[in-house]
């Protein structure tokens, strides 16, 4: 493509099968709840 | 929702709220995507006196091609609300001290008393609050509990009581407990240092900046500064923590608006991971934030994102907190709408054995849920705090950061707004520039 570059397609793995298991991280750090900047943690679901 | 264009560290980027695909676009894709026509005809007409008509054909036949593939959405609209299972308790702020050596002037615990008497949790309250999470965690292995204040280093041997307490019940009920210390530094030494790294899967260390902008907010009870002290200790910590994450963590204020400068100063003071995050308090306060300092925020931001993208090109390992964002592993898209889980997944324990949904509602009496002799008493303010989502909130619903800000902090919800469904606006700008700059970094590194 010439006026597009693709950086993220959209995520095949928001199934049932990987949906809201609740094994990541709840808060990012302590005391910084504040801003819950959820995009920034990583799945820890065992595939 | 429609798509969301913008422009970050001297890119043109497109995000689709819906399919969440990110695209870095040309100057032609980001014009056309400006026009509200709906006719592509239409869209060449306002247009061509800018550029050719084949090129914005091509361009328009590009994103098409991208609406036909399911990368691009092809019409707005909201995401569905998710089903999700029953929350459980996983997650613990132990309140193990309401006490503190430090006198902050923004302390969200009126300098670590939380407003009434000091006193320091007892290991027997401790225990009693980790058999609380484990019995209430269900089927979830990963647990996590934060020791927290006040400052929990003055209580240290009832936290290296509880941290042995709880890894020995991960054994017995095949759990994971994870445990992270917030601590402003004071009273580190060797023997804390040691157990720390040993026993913590992460570390927060307090520290607002350059000397200045720390020692204004951040004095010691005789109202001297404390950067010479914590600085050097912060140091050590971190110099033998190995591979265990830590985090430098300041708070900025409206005395220091131009905090990109703190955060670059802890860089230059060789701290890899750091975090900075706005005061948490009222707008009548004089340090508070102020709608009229978001364009110096804002500013402040795409300058720190700038210098960042250059000091990352040299050293891999730099993190600043705001500008990660995991767009290969993150998390699911149900986890990204469910927002910070106070209240529901995570509750604060204090000395007493009260629970609250978070360590900023300690104090507000109305906002007690229960306490660990009864367990949680007030299941209808659960509830509230549950349906405060972004699929329940108005200003949440329609907007394109819902699924990376995942509907704002509930604190700053309540004392700005009196109301949890009515996010703070001030925050929402500042998670919104951060996105946009967390992106852009990514296509930055990505592209070049």
């Amino acid at each position: 493509m010439k006026h597009i570059r693709i950086l993220k397609k959209p995520a095949i793995r928001d199934t049932k099968a990987h949906d809201a298991c609740g094994e990541c991280q709840t808060s990012c750090q302590s005391a910084c709840k504040t801003s819950c900047t959820v995009g920034n943690q990583k799945c820890e679901n065992d595939r | 929702m429609a798509y969301h264009t913008f422009e970050a560290l001297g890119q043109k980027m497109l995000y689709d709220p819906c399919t969440e695909a990110i695209l870095q676009i040309d100057s032609v894709v980001y014009d056309l995507m400006q026009q509200k026509e709906s006719n592509e005809q239409e869209k060449i007409e306002a247009l061509k006196a800018r550029y050719d008509e084949k090129t914005l054909q091509d361009a328009l036949q590009e994103i098409q091609t991208l609406i036909d593939e399911g990368i691009l959405s092809a019409s707005d609209r909201e995401h569905e609300p998710l089903a999700r299972p029953e929350p459980v308790i996983k997650a613990l702020c132990l309140h193990v001290a309401h006490d503190c050596d430090l006198r902050c002037r923004y302390c969200f615990a009126s300098q670590g008393d939380f407003k009434g008497n000091r006193e320091l949790m007892s290991a027997e309250t401790g225990k009693k609050a980790l058999d609380f999470l484990v019995q209430n965690s269900g089927n979830r292995r990963n647990l996590e509990v934060d020791f927290f204040g006040g400052e929990p280093l003055l209580n240290f041997s009832v936290v290296k009581e509880l941290t042995l307490y709880g890894e020995a019940l991960n054994k017995k009920h095949n759990k994971n407990i994870r445990f992270t210390i917030t601590t402003n530094g004071v009273a580190l030494d060797d023997d804390k240092i040691d157990f720390i790294n040993e026993h913590m899967s992460n570390v927060v260390m307090s520290l607002d900046g350059r000397k200045e902008v720390h020692d204004r907010m951040r004095p010691t009870r005789n109202q001297k500064g404390s950067y010479d002290t914590v600085l050097p200790k912060f140091k050590k910590l971190l110099a033998s923590r190995g591979n265990k994450d830590s985090f430098i963590r300041g708070t900025f204020t409206g005395y220091n608006l131009d905090f990109d400068k703190d955060v670059l100063h802890f860089f230059d003071e060789g701290f890899t991971s750091v975090s900075m995050e706005p005061v948490v308090t009222d707008e009548s306060l004089d340090y508070a934030i102020q709608k009229d300092d978001l364009e110096a925020i804002k500013q402040s931001y795409e300058r720190l994102a700038k210098e960042f993208l250059q000091r990352k090109r040299e050293n891999p390992a730099l993190q600043f907190f705001h500008f990660m964002v995991d767009l290969t592993d993150g998390p699911c898209l149900a986890k990204k709408r469910m927002g910070c889980g106070a209240g529901v997944e995570y509750v604060s324990i204090t000395p007493n054995g009260d629970i609250f949904p978070c360590h900023q509602f300690v104090g507000e009496k109305e906002f007690i849920i229960g306490n660990l002799e009864e367990g949680i008493n007030n299941p209808a303010l659960i509830e509230t705090f549950k349906q405060a989502n972004v699929d329940q909130k108005e200003a949440c619903r329609a907007c394109w950061n819902q699924n990376f800000c995942s509907g704002g902090c509930h604190a700053n919800a309540w004392f700005n707004n009196q109301d949890l469904m009515k996010p703070y606006e001030n925050g929402c700008e500042m998670q919104k520039k951060r996105t946009e700059l967390a992106l852009g970094l990514h296509a930055a590194e990505s592209f070049e």
